[in-house]
């Protein structure tokens, strides 16, 4: 079972972005992550907040899958008794955004080749001590990727990054 | 999003506020089981007469017993047990229901709020366990927050695609007094399960069944869950399109019609299968194209346009693709669909059906020494449909699926989805109280019935009027079938031993008969249905016979092992001569 969902994902899978609002009650993070596992789809990112009502949370999901596993994916997350909306970002115009925070340990001689990156990607330098230096990138999952990408050859100590947070862009007009 | 009554009343405990909830949803029958953690509930039922508690010995016989009550009846089903072992001997019961989509509402004890989470005596995170086995579940934190819950409940067990929802009671909660306000009615905004179908996607269906030549009808437990069996046969009568069961929909479509093909599936009849395979049309009502239904999926009616009508949209091309699929109830889309169809000319599909029924009937070679299929037969004749037949998992389930004409609706309860051992003795206590007006009569193996056999007490106990079957065959036999065929006839740890059930019946009270030879058969049924109350009656049958037709799992029509059609003996000894051959069909 698992095997033709890894075949298949192997096959025609892509990456989508689903975005959830769900009932704010006890479990709800359980029962998304628990639906998850039990089916064996795979779930690159969950991050759970709340939203301008506080009865409500919005949950955003990154996962992976051919079409057929995604419908199911969705169709589950909407047979959940909690789940208000569910919405496929992917085919839409999204804005995405992650937080990373990167610690790298330094000397005095890199440093300023560090912060040379650090100021093309546009991150802020939030800790610094004389070993380390502590860096908060925000961004595309793409571009935290990338920072985290331009780091590597420096001694990078520890990451911790948030996971996607996800919202329908409402702009349609040409860029 | 509940809405409260107004009517200001006295402070009550959460025990009392949690009998009263059950009264207000009109529950007359609690399965149960006391202890520590619900000691408190079991109090405020002590006084009630409002609704009948019956301890059975084990909470699994008090999960299975309700949902006996749920299938049998229609109406929910509710189980009490205390916290820790008493929760988590009912998580097999919880699983069957959810496979099965049977509505039931098991309340849990739990530990005080305090100490959940500190390993306190008799603790389990039961609402962890059965996250993924319940439609939904519930942790009452806060005792005003209870009578609102129970209602929610019972909405979610019943509605959409119905399933079990567990409600955990913490201790102090239950001790903690409000004012009791039951709540008229429940909207959730999170959940509105679809009733009526797409008017797009009932045109769309009703073009592609004017179109076609040879159709069939393949009926699930949806149907009968929704009480859609009169609209079925109306909808099959006016468009004469031949119907085919699964193991659910037994029921759902009388077995004595023309139009009738009996069950499909590995063990479905061979022209059930035959004639699936060769459909140009199939119309899957409240059916979910289970692997025991389909075999290899993409060469399941591989000639044939697809019409899937199922309340539950995650059923929707999830095992196989469809060409027009309606979410809704399968009744409401059925009455929906009934004025937009005309007959069909089918008579030469239903001739052909016909042909390759009397081509390939049921059969089997009786003889001196017992076959279940006989004695499942003789049942059939005998009660002529009007009886509630309650089978456990294995070989006499099949042939309770094969032999038994099926007439009405909630008449034939198995363990499909599970496939539990051990649910039909416990399953036929609830059922016996659902349903006075039908024999109820359960069927076990010589295995199955091992496994809730403590549950004689509780028919003893309360007198439930239960026929009760034994087909021992002195082996696990569907495990042993399988082992022959499949497995070079190497048989580990299949054949087993049974107690003297005649003694084991007498022991708990219950008068016991038994049958060895054939002509005993007829005999033993008459005792057993002419002694009042509950009886049991042991059959000893052949050892070594095999469920036919079937489609090894996973693969195709075309592998299909029809019954032998020699005559032959499954057991030495037994002379040839002795040998009849005995048919059977559906329709
Ligand atoms: C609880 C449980 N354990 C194991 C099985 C696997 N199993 C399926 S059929 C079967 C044999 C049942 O034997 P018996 O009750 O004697 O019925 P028979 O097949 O002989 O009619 C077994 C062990 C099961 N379905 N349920
Ligand atoms: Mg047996």
């Amino acid at each position: 079972m698992s095997e033709t969902i890894e075949q298949s994902i192997a096959q025609t899978a892509r990456k989508h972005t689903i975005s959830l609002l769900l009932e704010n009650k006890f479990g709800a993070l359980n029962r998304v992550a628990g639906m998850f596992s039990a089916k064996g789809y795979n779930l690159e990112s969950i991050t759970v907040g709340p939203t301008e009502d506080a009865s409500v949370s919005r949950m955003t999901i990154v996962t992976k899958g051919d079409d057929a596993i995604i419908e199911q994916i969705i169709k589950q997350l909407n047979k959940l008794i909690d789940t208000l909306k569910v919405v496929d970002l992917t085919y839409d115009s999204f804005m995405e955004r992650e937080l990373a925070l990167i610690k790298i340990g330094t000397t005095p001689e890199n440093r300023p080749e560090i912060m040379q990156v650090v100021e093309i990607f546009q991150a802020k330098i939030i800790d610094i001590s004389h070993k380390t230096l502590t860096v908060e990138a925000t961004g595309s999952g793409q571009k935290v990727d990338a920072i985290i990408k331009m780091l590597k050859p420096f001694h990078i100590k520890e990451i911790a990054r948030t996971g996607r947070v996800a919202l329908k862009r409402e702009f349609v007009g040409e860029v | 999003m509940t809405q409260q009554t107004t009517t200001p009343q006295r402070q009550m405990t959460g025990a009392e506020i949690f009998v009263r909830s059950l009264i207000e949803e009109n529950v007359e029958i609690v399965f149960g089981y006391p202890g520590g953690a619900v000691i408190g509930i079991y109090d405020a039922l002590h006084d009630i007469s409002d609704i009948k508690h019956i301890l059975t010995r084990h909470e699994q016989g008090a999960v299975h017993a309700a949902e006996g009550y749920a299938k049998a009846s229609g109406r929910p089903g509710v189980a009490l047990v205390t916290s820790g072992p008493g929760a988590t001997n009912t998580v097999t019961g919880i699983a069957d229901a959810y496979m099965d989509s049977i509505p039931i509402v098991v309340f849990t004890g739990q530990v005080a709020l305090k100490l959940i989470g500190n390993d306190a005596f008799q603790e389990a995170d039961i609402v962890g366990i059965t996250r993924p086995i319940t439609k939904h579940s519930y942790l009452v934190r806060d005792v005003n927050e209870l009578a609102t819950t129970i209602k929610e409940a019972f909405y979610v067990a019943t509605t959409g695609r119905p399933g079990p929802v567990l409600v955990d009671l913490p201790k102090d909660v239950m001790a903690t007094k409000t004012i009791f306000n039951y709540p008229k009615s429940v909207k959730l905004r999170s959940y509105q399960p679809h009733v009526e179908g797409n008017q797009k996607q009932l045109d769309k269906a009703v073009a592609l069944i004017s179109k076609a030549k040879r159709p069939v009808l393949y009926v699930g437990g949806g149907a009968i869950l929704s009480n859609a069996a009169g609209e079925l046969k109306k909808f099959a009568h006016k468009t004469k399109i031949p119907v085919t069961t699964t193991l659910h929909g037994l029921g759902a479509f009388p077995e004595t019609d023309e139009l009738s093909l009996g069950m499909l599936g590995m063990h479905g009849t061979w022209y059930s299968n035959t004639a699936v395979n060769y459909c140009d049309l199939l119309i899957a009502v409240g059916a979910r194209f289970d692997d025991r239904v389909t075999g290899k999926t993409d060469a399941f009616a591989p000639e044939a346009k697809k019409i899937h009508i199922d309340v539950d949209p995650s059923n929707i091309s999830k095992n196989v693709k469809v060409d027009v699929p309606i979410v809704g109830d399968v009744k409401k889309v059925l009455q929906q669909l009934l004025p937009l169809v005309s007959a069909l000319d089918t008579k030469d599909w239903i001739q052909t059906i016909k042909n390759w029924k009397e081509e390939h009937p049921l059969r089997y070679n009786n003889g001196k020494y017992i076959r279940m299929q006989h004695v499942i037969q003789k049942i059939s004749e005998m009660t002529k449909g009007k009886a509630v037949m309650i089978s456990d998992v294995g070989q006499h389930q099949m042939w309770m699926a094969q032999f038994y004409q099926y007439i009405y609706p909630r008449t034939h309860l198995t363990s499909g989805g599970l496939g539990t051992m051990g649910f039909s003795l416990p399953a036929s206590v609830g059922a016996a109280f659902a349903r006075k007006d039908f024999p109820i009569v359960s069927i076990s193996g010589d295995g199955g019935i091992q496994m809730n056999i403590q549950e004689l007490a509780t028919i003893r106990e309360y007198n439930v009027p239960v026929k009760i079957i034994i087909l021992n065959n002195g082996y696990l036999g569907m495990v042993r079938q399988w082992q022959e065929l499949f497995w070079r006839k190497r048989y580990s740890h299949v054949e087993m031993l049974s107690p003297d059930y005649v003694k084991v019946a007498e022991a708990y009270g219950i008068p016991g008969f038994r049958a060895t030879v054939t002509n005993e058969v007829e005999d033993v049924i008459k005792q057993l249905f002419a002694t009042d109350g509950p009886a049991l009656a042991e059959f000893k049958v052949v050892k070594e016979d095999n469920v036919y037709p079937m489609i090894p799992a996973g693969q195709t029509y075309h592998e299909i092992i029809d019954i032998p059609n020699e005559k032959s003996a499954p057991i030495e000894g037994e002379e040839q001569t002795d040998l009849e051959m005995v048919t059977f069909s559906k329709g």
